[in-house]
């Protein structure tokens, strides 16, 4: 059940998301950008939260789940740690996927060359 | 070719939109929906692999995206993720997998400028944008929590 949740609400965002890029002038870049802000707010209006119990993977695999991230990990650090938390809680809380996510693409660029597109 | 230098930026713009196909918003939606939702379904049984493995929920559900991270900058060398990606549209680039292709492409593409400047720097082209909002939104929210919080308590 919850893989067929995960396939419905994470399939939605990204039809969303492929509407905005169809419909507006809105390039994958500024895409990409608005999902995390999204999650951003909607885990500071403390609906991402709920939704990511119910949705699992498909609150948590699309970009707005990074913003969801971020958003937490400020509100438990402030929590923990008082108002440095502001400015610790974010980048600690998704550090793991931003340091792979260097780390694999300079290994990629070390092994691979570029392709003729 | 006098022609062609005379035509002005906006004359452009108006005769290339009229060249360029119409999206088929229908078919595009549809293949986001199933490569977006695949792909969750994906991190949903690498969150179950690695909830048996660890035990913890939060660790579990960080390996998945870290999986996630590692097959789409492996793919996005060979070649096959800009390929799934013409496809999937926004299905692929939504997901976590389309933030580790977004810094992998460019770092692959700019070898030939060199290791600081070329693949260092290019590597934060999409990526950085994306880290840069999300991080300034988190800490306004952080902000805004903060004096609520000490307010209210």
């Amino acid at each position: 059940m919850i893989y067929l949740k995960a396939f419905l609400f994470g399939g939605l965002i990204c039809a969303i998301a492929q509407i905005l890029i169809d419909r507006t002038k809105l390039t994958p870049a500024r895409i990409l950008v608005g999902a995390v802000v999204a999650g951003v707010c909607l885990s500071a209006l403390g609906i991402y939260g709920p939704f990511k119990e119910f949705a699992g993977a498909g609150a948590a695999v699309p970009l707005t789940g990074f913003g969801h991230l971020l958003a937490e990990g400020v509100r438990t650090a402030i929590d923990e740690k008082g108002a440095i938390g502001i400015l610790t809680g974010g980048l600690t809380a998704s550090s793991a996927g931003i340091a792979a996510a260097m780390l694999f693409a300079y290994v990629s660029a070390l092994i691979f060359r570029s392709k003729s597109k | 070719m006098q022609d062609q230098k005379d035509i002005k930026k906006t004359t452009y713009k108006d005769y290339a939109e009229k060249r360029a196909s119409p999206s088929p918003l229908i078919r595009d939606t549809f293949l986001a929906f199933i490569f977006g939702g695949a792909l969750c379904v994906a991190g949903q049984g690498l969150t179950a692999l690695c909830l048996a493995w660890t035990g913890s929920e939060k660790t579990a559900g960080t390996l998945a995206s870290l999986a996630l991270i590692a097959i789409a900058s492996i793919l996005t060398g060979f070649g096959v993720f800009d390929k799934a990606a013409r496809y999937g549209g926004a299905g692929m680039l939504v997901p976590i997998t389309g933030f580790s292709n977004a810094m992998t492409s460019p770092a692959i593409d700019a070898k030939s400028e060199g290791w600081v400047l070329g693949v260092g720097a290019k590597i934060f082209n999409v990526a950085g944008p994306v880290i840069l909002y999300g991080t300034l939104s988190s800490a306004v929210y952080g902000l805004i929590y903060y004096v609520l919080k000490t307010i209210i308590l």
